[in-house]
């Protein structure tokens, strides 16, 4: 039997505007509770609310970045429900008029590319925190109520979780490159439900859809798919069905657990907010909008590509973040060689960067000090080995390559004459490896220009050094 | 002298000349409040150290030569709809008896900026449902002209206090006629201004797409005069209007000679308590021989305007009305043991009668299961009563007509709900097509006062105070009144 899973995402992302949707309220993560509130953003009674330009702007940002067809006329509705942490008994959202539809984002596949397409992305705003304590009492904090979000909708283009997957760290990707949002799962700037079932592909027998809520991380995410993907099958084996239902993540015991049926679900009366005047958009602002865009990482890549003649993999590490990209294009700007500068950025800078959880923004020194470096290394003034060792010193300290050089006295030896008095005096102390060579141990080479390198302290240019004893064992 | 007589513009002119001074105006409304109050109820909380200190404030300013503002010296009542920075602003509701905002409304911010004196908050129908002021949940307001009949609603406590002399001038609120009406009952002028002329922001919405704060006053000049005080764009309020300032007070003595004034055909057609539909006319006479030309127009969607509002209103007020769920402030049922019930019952015992239907019905008519049939029919049939009134403007300056079919009614004769809710229909048009209009008294039956309602389009005000002026300075030279 072959079965078929379908998954379609909803994705809210707060957006990084400076102030809330809806008021003058700082937007900001955090923060003592209850302290980034008005009277807009509490929901008193009387309190009008004003939208927020920028994040229309944001938004639009991303419905240009995915594609979408942006509105020209759109508005805000009401969606009513009750719950404490929504201060009005009713979020501002939009309804049948999204700010932006259609759309979609490609995927690479094994199997090639395929296009993940979007059902809408509208704004609205979000609501403030319960904060459940230990004694059983609920706490609100509504320092979120108002911060400005997207809410993105895909078709149920996704059938796996690891697609699933890639097209949140794309979206992630994508939505951090055009700076509307940080994407933080961690502190709920991106927060993602699913929908999933199964269909039997033989019979076309499909279980009910299941939606899945309070997935804090990508990984939870996946796993909770993963999870239900097995659950609907062996339901569907059983020749059962599941209940459509809202179930949440168990990270301690990696299931899923019921939230609530969704024959009790909400019946949220959408209605017009009048309070909010209909929002006209004109092309020029939208041309101007995507004018001001930065380039998205999927051109981006392909630009590397052609203009740094990178291989494929490379331009797709190097682009993964706007500052990534960037540091390197700044680097080669310096430099020389752009396969060689990205050897050291994938290699050294993003391995050590990756070893210590930080990211590019916090490098304590420059791309031109990464591109002297590589100078450095080019014109023979150090080794390749010391350009590693200088640079772990850059990352500790920032200083420029060729202070941390001149410092500990690291330029390579390529004056013939010294370079030949210490190999001579390394020759005559190691005769026995000299022997060893000629009677066609080759390693013995090597352990002579490591004693060479050992003597200088790595300073000798190594190249040099090889020739110099070849010669004169063979001279 | 009696101060409380004066009108606004004449307290504050003898004001700055020095004949009289704050304190003793706000000190002669005091004890005219006192002496009456406890019948006429026009008050919720009244607010009587703050004006003393404001009135003191204000004669500091005279003695020193400082300028005033545009309403020095003039005592106000404000609706108890409308927030008040530190003083309980109850919405005639057992939901807000305790709530003391923590913030300032931008008119009342306007008013004391021109140097207006706050008296107090004045009664209303719950969360200004009723036109009657039966549903208050501190009592009816009486109409000071018979104590046995009602001042109309849902602003029966700002017109009843003007009538009564308590104050000069009152703000309120019109959602469907709720400042015409009691200005009609109560014999003072009323207006509701175009939506969008006065910022909303800290008005407390009922059905926000209708609400506008207008003004109750004893005469045409006193109304433009706190108009002109309040009126303009506010960035606080996106559907408060960005356009230039107009001086309502300096415009209204323009003649009407030449002016348009159309009647609908279908509000005459429309049932009446004998001798309004006369007096109207008659009133239409004096228009003409004022020199305005007067013709019959037809605003054939009226039919639809009582269903439309209702939809309409109702589907607003069900979601208005959700944040009065006993969390953050207001009342709180005590006795819950989950969180459903705690909103059941904060709601059921805090919300009166009158304010559950509504919110019944407009919870009906937004359900997904119903929305298509009325909600959004409704919202369509409202563009069609706005374009009733936007094709009469492009021939007409102004539209004439009874404020109201009935003359007061007795507190606690009507029982059936239905007679209010007809007797909305030639005002609710106007709040439908957000345009602006005024309650005028244009006569008496029995010792009962009749309004004659003056419609003009979206931000024309000033041509309905002006053919209000108008009429009222021709009525007091003729001396009729």
């Amino acid at each position: 039997m072959a079965y078929k899973t379908i998954i379609g995402l909803e994705i809210h992302v707060e957006l990084m505007t400076n102030t809330k949707i809806f008021c003058s309220c700082t937007n900001t993560f955090g923060g003592e509770v209850n302290t980034h509130c008005c009277p807009v953003c509490l929901g008193l009674p009387g309190a009008t609310p004003v939208l927020n330009k920028s994040a229309v702007e944001y938004a639009i940002k991303a419905g240009i970045a995915f594609d979408c067809k942006i509105a020209n006329n759109t508005r805000m509705d009401r969606k009513n429900y009750f719950y404490p942490d929504l201060v009005k008994g009713f979020q501002i959202s939009q309804d049948d008029k999204p700010l932006c539809s259609g759309g979609h984002l490609e995927l690479e596949l094994e199997e090639g590319t395929k296009k993940i397409r979007l059902i809408r992305i509208h704004i609205e705003e979000d609501t403030g925190k319960s904060i459940h304590t230990e004694d059983g009492s609920s706490l609100l904090d509504y320092n979120r109520a108002g911060v400005p979000l997207v809410e993105i909708v895909t078709e149920p283009d996704i059938n796996t979780p690891e697609e699933a997957s890639l097209f949140l760290e794309k979206l992630r990707a994508t939505l951090k490159y055009i700076e509307v949002s940080d994407c933080k799962m961690e502190e709920g700037s991106l927060r993602c439900d699913v929908n999933i079932n199964v269909v039997d592909t033989e019979t076309n027998k499909k279980t009910n859809i299941t939606e899945l809520k309070n997935l804090n991380s990508f990984r939870a995410a996946v796993r909770a798919m993963e999870y239900e993907e097995k659950r609907h099958i062996e339901l569907l084996k059983r020749g059962e069905d599941t209940e459509r239902e809202t179930r949440r993540w168990d990270e301690v015991e990696g299931k899923t657990i019921v939230m609530r049926e969704k024959a009790g679900v909400a019946d949220y009366r959408y209605a017009v907010e009048s309070d909010i005047l209909p929002i006209e958009i004109e092309n020029q602002w939208i041309e101007e909008i995507r004018k001001n865009l930065p380039e998205l990482p999927q051109a981006k890549k392909e630009r590397f590509v052609k203009e740094y003649d990178l291989p494929e993999y490379d331009a797709g590490v190097l682009t993964q973040s706007r500052e990534l990209a960037s540091f390197y294009e700044e680097t080669v700007k310096h430099g020389k060689d752009p396969k060689q500068i990205s050897n050291w950025v994938m290699g050294d800078v993003l391995r050590r960067l990756n070893d210590e959880d930080l990211e590019v923004e916090d490098l304590k020194f420059k791309p031109k000090d990464l591109a002297d470096l590589i100078n450095l290394i080019n014109d023979d003034k150090i080794s390749n080995n010391i350009g590693k060792k200088v640079l772990r010193d850059m990352f500790e300290t920032g200083k420029k390559p060729e202070e941390i050089v001149k410092e500990k006295g690291l330029i390579q030896i390529s004056d013939e004459g010294e370079l030949k008095e210490i190999v001579k005096k390394v020759l005559s102390e190691n005769e026995q490896s000299i022997i060893d060579y000629k009677n066609g141990k080759d390693r013995a080479l090597g352990f002579m220009v490591g004693q060479v390198m050992k003597v200088t302290r790595g300073k000798a240019n190594p190249q040099m050094v090889n020739k110099m004893i070849l010669d004169i064992i063979e001279g | 002298m009696d101060i409380i007589k004066l009108s606004a513009i004449d307290m504050k002119e003898k004001l700055k000349n020095k004949e009289i001074s704050s304190r003793d105006i706000v000190e002669a409304h005091i004890k005219r409040i006192d002496e009456v109050d406890e019948e006429v109820n026009a008050f919720i909380t009244l607010t009587k150290e703050e004006a003393l200190n404001t009135a003191d404030e204000i004669d500091k300013k005279i003695k020193v030569g400082e300028n005033l503002g545009l309403l020095a010296g003039i005592p106000i009542g404000i609706k108890d709809n409308i927030i008040t920075y530190g003083t309980k602003t109850t919405c005639g509701s057992k939901m807000l008896e305790n709530f003391i905002p923590p913030y300032e409304s931008t008119v009342v911010e306007r008013i004391k900026k021109e140097d207006g004196i706050i008296l107090g908050k004045t009664n209303m129908d719950e969360f200004a449902m009723g036109s009657l002021m039966e549903t208050s949940y501190f009592g009816s307001t009486k109409n000071p002209i018979d104590l046995e009949r009602s001042p109309g609603g849902s602003s029966g406590g700002s017109a009843a206090a003007v009538k009564a002399e308590e104050v000069a001038l009152s703000l309120g609120s019109d959602t469907g006629g709720s400042i015409r009406q009691p200005a009609s009952y109560c014999g003072v002028v009323g207006i509701k201004p175009t939506y969008g002329l006065i910022s909303r922001y800290g008005l407390v919405s009922v059905a926000n797409s209708l609400d506008q704060i207008g003004i109750s006053g004893r005469n045409v000049s006193d109304a433009a005069l706190m108009l002109d005080a309040i009126a303009g764009h506010d960035i606080k309020d996106s559907t408060s209007m960005d356009m230039e300032n107009i001086n309502y007070l300096e415009g209204l003595n323009e003649d009407i000679k030449g002016m348009k004034i159309a009647l609908p055909k279908e509000y005459f057609n429309i049932d009446m308590d004998n001798g309004i539909k006369d007096k109207v006319m008659e009133a239409v006479k004096v228009f003409e021989t004022l020199g305005a030309e007067v013709e019959e127009v037809s605003l054939p969607n009226t039919n639809y305007a009582l269903a439309t509002y209702y939809v309409i209103a109702t589907a607003e007020i069900s979601s208005n009305l959700s944040r009065f769920d006993g969390v953050r402030y207001g009342y709180r049922a005590e006795g819950y043991e989950t969180l459903d019930e705690l909103y059941m019952k904060t709601r059921s015992e805090a919300f009166g009668k009158e304010v559950k239907s509504r919110i019944m019905a407009g919870t009906y008519f937004l359900s997904s299961e119903h929305a298509e049939e009325y909600y959004e029919k409704a919202l369509r049939l409202r563009t069609l009563i706005k374009d009733d009134f936007d094709k009469a403007f492009e021939k007409y300056d102004i539209i004439l007509s009874p404020t109201t079919p009935n003359l007061p009614f007795k507190l606690g004769e009507i029982n059936n709900p239905f007679i209010m809710e007809t007797s909305d229909i030639f005002t609710i048009p106007v709040n439908l097509a957000g345009i602006c209009a005024m309650s005028i008294p244009c006569g008496y039956i029995e010792g009962l006062p009749v309004g004659m309602q003056i419609i003009g389009d979206r931000f024309k005000e000033l041509d309905i105070l002006r053919a209000g002026y108008a009429f009222e300075k021709h009525l007091s030279i003729g001396g009729e009144r």
